[in-house]
């Protein structure tokens, strides 16, 4: 097998570019996809003061890692979700990256500043972990980008992310959330603008990135994600993919290109009703003299006494049990 | 072989040689979600695998939102 670009041995194969690679070329492929994100999304200038969304994985990582070489001035920001070993592990990863390239990392800690953390916070308001967890991270980011002054929040969604979520908000076609599913979030109503510049990348060529440039990362899934409905529509997508090579990467970037302009419309309406929290000023969507949904969730998750994971994944196992039951009956 | 595997962690053995793609075929992995490491090095379908070789197949799907 040989690379496509020098001829020389090849380290990995690309289907959906119909074609294989050498270390050197397979990164300089990779770059080179950022860029272009980068470029025809208007996602950074080179005098951005950039934040980094980092969780210790091997996307976070990667693409801390690519903007800084590629010459950005990059900060990265850990929270610490108190997922047992799990965050304690990926906590590990992110401050060595941090600290054996020289880079400032800030971290946030749910259990010792705002009194919480994960597990306690899904048994209290009995969602799914990762809607408590995804509403805690879009806060802190917003919040430290804004205390920072940073112009920009990067964060290290793929191509595998952008076109799993498109898919669940087409089998439901949630047509808001279609609207608003772009690489790009503007900075406006208080909120910083935020972009994603690995939607041209899938989460194999971000694993390998990191590989080959050395980056230790956490491997093991989130216990309190496994399984989740995400993961079965990537799995599915993998599915297409190994018949169809190229398949994620024409449907999520064949969206944007054909199906986001018509859409555009209703991404822009809605978003005008926009209100300052009255305890913590964050700006949210609720009506004058209310409260957003993050301190909400921090006054309900603090009083309660902390939850341990095991608990959680314990309950979430026995509830799929009792539900795959319920579907047979 | 030795072949480590994740989520969860555990290690089994292979006997005889195989290709990369046979292997992840047989141990019905698919491609698209997994990466197969060598001494800390990529190694594409096609390589033969010895019955000496110690390799990780790392899976590359994750969870989170």
């Amino acid at each position: 097998m040989k690379c496509r670009t020098c001829r020389g041995p090849a380290i990995i194969e690309l289907p959906r570019h119909n074609a294989n690679f050498c270390a050197e070329h397979f990164l300089q492929l990779c770059r080179r996809q950022v860029e272009k994100a980068i470029h025809d999304h208007d996602m950074i200038q080179k005098s951005d003061r950039v934040l980094v969304a980092v969780s210790g994985g091997k996307d976070s990582l990667a693409v801390w890692d690519m903007l800084i070489e590629l010459g950005y001035q990059a900060d990265g920001l850990y929270i610490a979700l108190g997922i047992g070993e799990y965050s304690e592990e990926s906590r590990e990863y992110t401050e060595r990256f941090a600290a054996e390239r020289n880079l400032k990392l800030t971290v946030v800690s749910l259990r010792d500043d705002y009194g919480y953390d994960i597990p306690t916070a899904t048994k209290v308001t009995g969602r799914v972990p990762c809607s408590a967890c995804g509403m805690s991270k879009r806060h802190l980011f917003d919040k430290a980008a804004v205390d920072g002054g940073y112009d920009v929040v990067v964060t290290g969604h793929n191509l595998d992310d952008e076109a799993a979520v498109l898919f669940g908000n087409a089998l439901r076609w949630d047509v808001e959330y279609l609207a608003r599913q772009l690489p790009v979030l503007p900075s406006r109503h208080g909120f910083p603008k935020k972009v994603k510049p690995l939607i041209r990348l899938t989460e194999r060529e971000m694993a390998a990135w990191c590989v080959i440039r050395g980056i230790d990362y956490i491997v093991e899934e989130c216990p309190m994600a496994e399984g989740n409905r995400h993961i079965g529509y990537k799995e599915a997508l993998n599915v297409l993919e190994e018949k169809s090579p190229g398949t994620k990467a024409s449907y999520y970037l064949g969206f944007l290109d054909r199906m986001a302009p018509v859409l555009a419309p209703i991404a822009a309406t809605g978003a005008d009703s926009v209100t300052p929290c009255v305890q913590c000023g964050a700006p949210t969507g609720g009506e004058e003299g209310s409260v957003c949904a993050f301190c909400r969730l921090v006054e309900r998750s603090a009083a309660h006494e902390p939850v341990s994971v095991e608990l959680v994944r314990k309950k979430s196992r026995s509830q799929k049990r009792v539900q795959a039951g319920a579907a047979k009956k | 072989m030795k072949v480590l595997l994740r989520n969860p962690r555990r290690e089994i053995e292979i006997e005889g040689r195989r290709r990369v793609h046979a292997l992840l075929a047989e141990l019905g992995l698919p491609r698209e979600s997994h990466l197969v490491i060598r001494n800390g090095t990529l190694i594409p379908g096609d390589e033969e695998l010895d019955k000496d070789d110690v390799i990780e197949i790392r899976p590359v799907i994750s969870g989170g939102f």
